[in-house]
């Protein structure tokens, strides 16, 4: 069945609505998601979370296979410093997002593309702004053109 | 395309309505013909209630009729329904980790407004679902033993009641509380709203019940120190601060009090917070437990100087009961449950200084008025003020420290009721005129209403607005010598000044200043305004995101005492549940290493917060300790070469997804 394309959504005049791709760890930034849902607060449709027990748990490649399979944008939500369900999980994700943004700069990928927010399972108002202020970068920023064909991620990936 | 056993897969997939809460926003049925055309997918429907009796029967009955062997369901949070359709998927015949769930209700139909995005938001979420559940494994759960003693953190009424609850149920309880005696803030109370009863008179024998319990072990002047382990099993560290005076040997005569140097109590009294005075060697107060008395050694002359005539061990004689060398000591504990209830502090009402809060002698906050109330008191029970004269006037202001933008946001729930009472306690001690200032008038509970209006039938005045300012200033000759109240009385809508020899300030409620600490402490979480956040609003107010760890009293938020009494008794039923099951099941969400590709790097083991990753020297290889693995994945994340798996997270489960929310056609 075809899908509807995503320039059929509601948005820019340009029909561009970026699609993110989120991690959310599980017990304080994918609650706080779910805060906001409890809350109706209302935020843009265009991220998509993927639910980890801890931030600690991204692999760089997950980062790099969601641009090569064409997200416009990654987010990454952990638990504010010295508050990991794991102690220190989230201290080693900030580690891998240090590497992983200077990576991405030289593959020519944009730093507002990737982002990382320390969101406590209370802080739904902080996850709303900061999904919002992301989708309206990544809308002035336009989509992901990588430099490099996908296929070629596609194989870093795989060997990685 | 996605490898093994995509071909055998057999998915049924399943959108939930949730009444109008999914289907008033997301096309609940296209969504549903969308998952029909994915590839693996035998069975899609939509149905009103998929967690209700016959939506979970549908999902069982087409397991049996289609032969399905994978499950997704798209509802609300797997916080709240991961395990009904895990038992509804196990019940089916199928192992229950063949299920996985998708949030299209507080992750997309509650928070979006645009129905065409959100449907698409939620069709990209059930592709991914589809696609990582075709690589589910079947996994069993881990059994382990749960230690039947339990600790609870903080010794007021609702750690009081806690402690009676589980230990009547013949669990060993372990009562940790900071100050030197037990009884909380309500111990500090003259009578509770609305029916007048006595605090001391309800709390008292509960505090002697808890010391002369054979199942509870109390610990004052005590810390919670280390708290490790997990539920079940928990390791505590309690660091107990010396008393200098030893529990073991006292008999509670206090005639070392009486014996003290100082003839005359000299130092501000904590527990009548420093309206009375006590001596270096001191109880809190006539009815404290445990009964034995405490030295300061900020104030002790022995501890000062070294130069005292130690009249106090003269008094104490044969027994040897004062010890001023004691030091601090270390007890270790194994718990299985933990119950937190380490309750709330005052507003510092200081914060505002236009309401004079330690500048005029006269402005006093709630609680000190309790002191004063009290017939054990700095004042024996006569309200008088600073000099010794009984007010004539008085003015109560509501809401210090509570639903203000400047200080606190939330309504401190107790104060329009401890108001009223102190208001009908200081006429009924004094005569006085009494004025109360409140913006809202909140008296929702059992004889609450009643007990208001029979204030407003005793003659107490109300004025509604909340107070402005507190002046010495007289602008006319009825304010000389008073303290004015500057309102705007909102029910006429002027500006009001009213003279009185007497302030009361109704201090809100908010979280201690180290419930931060406290938090990290016990890993659990807190609101944004500081109080312990519990599991789930309204289906588990007293559990947290910590299993084992359950919340009681003022720690989760202002309560008044029956509602921290109840919500004690639940934090201890929840924990006695626990406690007789014997055995909690834990997720099999843990690492384990595939031996053949481990190359024997060593980054795996520093990451591990909890040690569980070994070098076995012989081999050359990593190995995971299941039972201290907790699963966050860490080490998965950062093995070299992919050897470090995860269960229920594992890599090809996560690209699917990542695949599945970007596949545009």
């Amino acid at each position: 069945m075809p899908e509807a394309k995503p320039d059929s959504r509601k948005g820019q005049e340009n029909g561009f609505e970026p699609k993110i791709v989120a991690f959310f760890c599980n017990w304080c930034t994918y609650l706080a998601a779910d805060l906001a849902g409890t809350s109706r607060m209302k935020y843009a449709p265009n991220m998509r979370v993927i639910r980890l027990m801890c931030s600690g748990r991204v692999d760089p490649q997950f980062v790099l296979e969601a641009f090569a399979e064409g997200a416009d944008g990654v987010l990454i939500g952990g638990c504010h410093p010295g508050d990991c369900h794991y102690q220190e999980g989230n201290y080693k994700a900030l580690r891998r997002v240090r590497m992983l943004k200077r990576l991405l700069k030289t593959m020519g990928i944009e730093e507002e593309r990737f982002r990382l927010e320390w969101i406590s399972a209370s802080e739904a108002d902080r996850l709303k702004v900061a999904v919002n202020d992301m989708v309206e970068k990544l809308r002035a920023l336009g989509p992901l053109k990588l430099e490099t064909p996908k296929e070629f991620f596609a194989e870093e990936v795989k060997a990685a | 395309m996605n490898g093994n056993g995509h071909n055998a897969a057999r998915i049924g997939v399943y959108v939930c309505d949730c009444g109008t809460n999914i289907a008033g926003v997301i096309d609940v049925k296209a969504l549903a013909a969308f998952a029909g055309t994915l590839p693996g997918v035998v069975v899609s429907r939509e149905y009103k209630y998929m967690c209700s009796d016959p939506g979970q029967e549908l999902l069982v009955q087409d397991v049996r009729d289609h032969q399905l062997n994978r499950i997704v369901v798209a509802s609300c949070s797997p916080l709240l329904h991961e395990h009904t359709f895990r038992t509804a998927t196990a019940k089916a015949g199928l192992n229950p980790y063949y299920f996985h769930m998708v949030n299209i209700r507080e992750h997309d139909s509650w928070v979006h407004e645009d129905h065409p995005a959100a449907t698409e938001k939620a069709k990209d979420l059930v592709r991914a679902a589809v696609r990582r559940v075709v690589f589910h494994k079947p996994l069993e759960r881990k059994k382990v033993p749960i230690h039947p003693d339990v600790l609870v953190v903080g010794g007021g009424i609702a750690g009081i009641h806690t402690a009676l609850t589980l230990a009547n149920a013949g669990k060993h309880v372990y009562l940790v509380e900071r100050e030197p005696t037990i009884g909380g803030h309500m111990a500090k109370f003259d009578k509770t709203f609305p029916t007048l009863d006595c605090a001391a008179c309800i709390l008292t024998p509960k505090m002697t019940a808890v010391k002369q319990h054979p199942n509870i072990t109390l610990w004052t002047l005590s810390d919670v120190e280390k708290v490790e382990g997990y539920v079940g099993n928990f390791k505590v560290t309690v660091k107990r601060h010396p008393r200098y005076v030893l529990e073991d040997v006292c008999v509670g005569c206090l005639e070392c009090i009486e014996a003290c140097v100082y003839k005359q109590a000299k130092y501000p009294d904590e527990f009548n917070l420093g309206l009375g005075k006590r001596k270096p060697i001191y109880i809190p107060f006539p009815q404290a437990v445990p009964l034995i008395p405490v030295i300061d050694p900020d104030t002790c002359i022995e501890f000062k100087s070294g130069k005292c005539k130690k009249t106090c061990v003269e008094a104490c004689g044969d027994r040897h009961g004062i010890d001023f060398k004691q030091k601090e000591s270390t007890e270790t504990i194994d718990v299985g449950t933990i119950v937190m209830s380490t309750g709330f502090q005052v507003f510092d009402a200081r914060r505002l200084p236009y309401y004079g809060y330690g500048k005029f002698p006269n402005v006093y906050t709630s609680l000190e008025v309790e002191r004063l109330i009290n017939a054990s008191g700095p004042t024996g029970g006569e309200v008088i003020l600073r000099d010794g004269q009984k007010p004539k006037t008085v003015g109560i202001l509501h809401c210090i420290g509570s639903r203000d933008e400047n200080t606190n946001r939330w309504c401190s729930r107790v104060c329009c009721m401890y108001s009223l009472k102190l208001a009908h306690l200081i006429k009924e001690h004094t005569g006085a005129e009494i004025f109360n200032f409140y913006i809202d008038m909140r008296t929702p509970g059992k004889g609450f209403e009643e007990f208001y209006q029979r204030l407003l039938n005793e003659g107490v005045h109300f004025i509604r607005g909340k107070g402005a300012e507190i002046s010495a200033w007289p602008l006319d000759p009825s304010e000389e010598g008073k303290l004015t109240i500057r309102v705007e009385d909102t029910l006429i809508g002027k500006i009001r000044r009213i003279p009185v020899d007497m302030v009361v300030l109704s201090v809100g409620l908010e979280p201690h200043a180290d419930a931060g600490d406290v938090r990290r402490l016990f890993n659990i979480s807190c609101s944004q305004e500081g109080w312990f956040l519990e599991r789930h609003p309204k289906l588990a107010p007293v559990n947290t995101f910590t299993d084992g760890i359950f919340l009681a009293g003022c720690c989760q938020g202002p309560k008044d005492i029956p509602d921290s009494v109840a919500q004690a008794g639940a934090a201890a039923a929840e924990s006695l549940a626990l406690i007789d099951a014997k055995f909690v099941e834990l997720e099999p969400n843990t690492a384990y290493i595939v031996e053949d590709a481990c190359s024997g790097c060593k980054t795996c083991i520093p990451l591990c917060p909890y040690s569980a990753i070994s070098f076995l020297e012989e081999k050359k290889r990593a190995e995971i300790n299941e039972a201290l693995c907790k699963g966050c994945g860490t080490c998965v994340a950062a093995c070299p070469s992919g050897s470090i798996r995860q269960n229920l997270f594992e890599d090809e489960e996560i690209f699917e997804e990542i695949k599945g929310v970007l596949a545009h056609a």
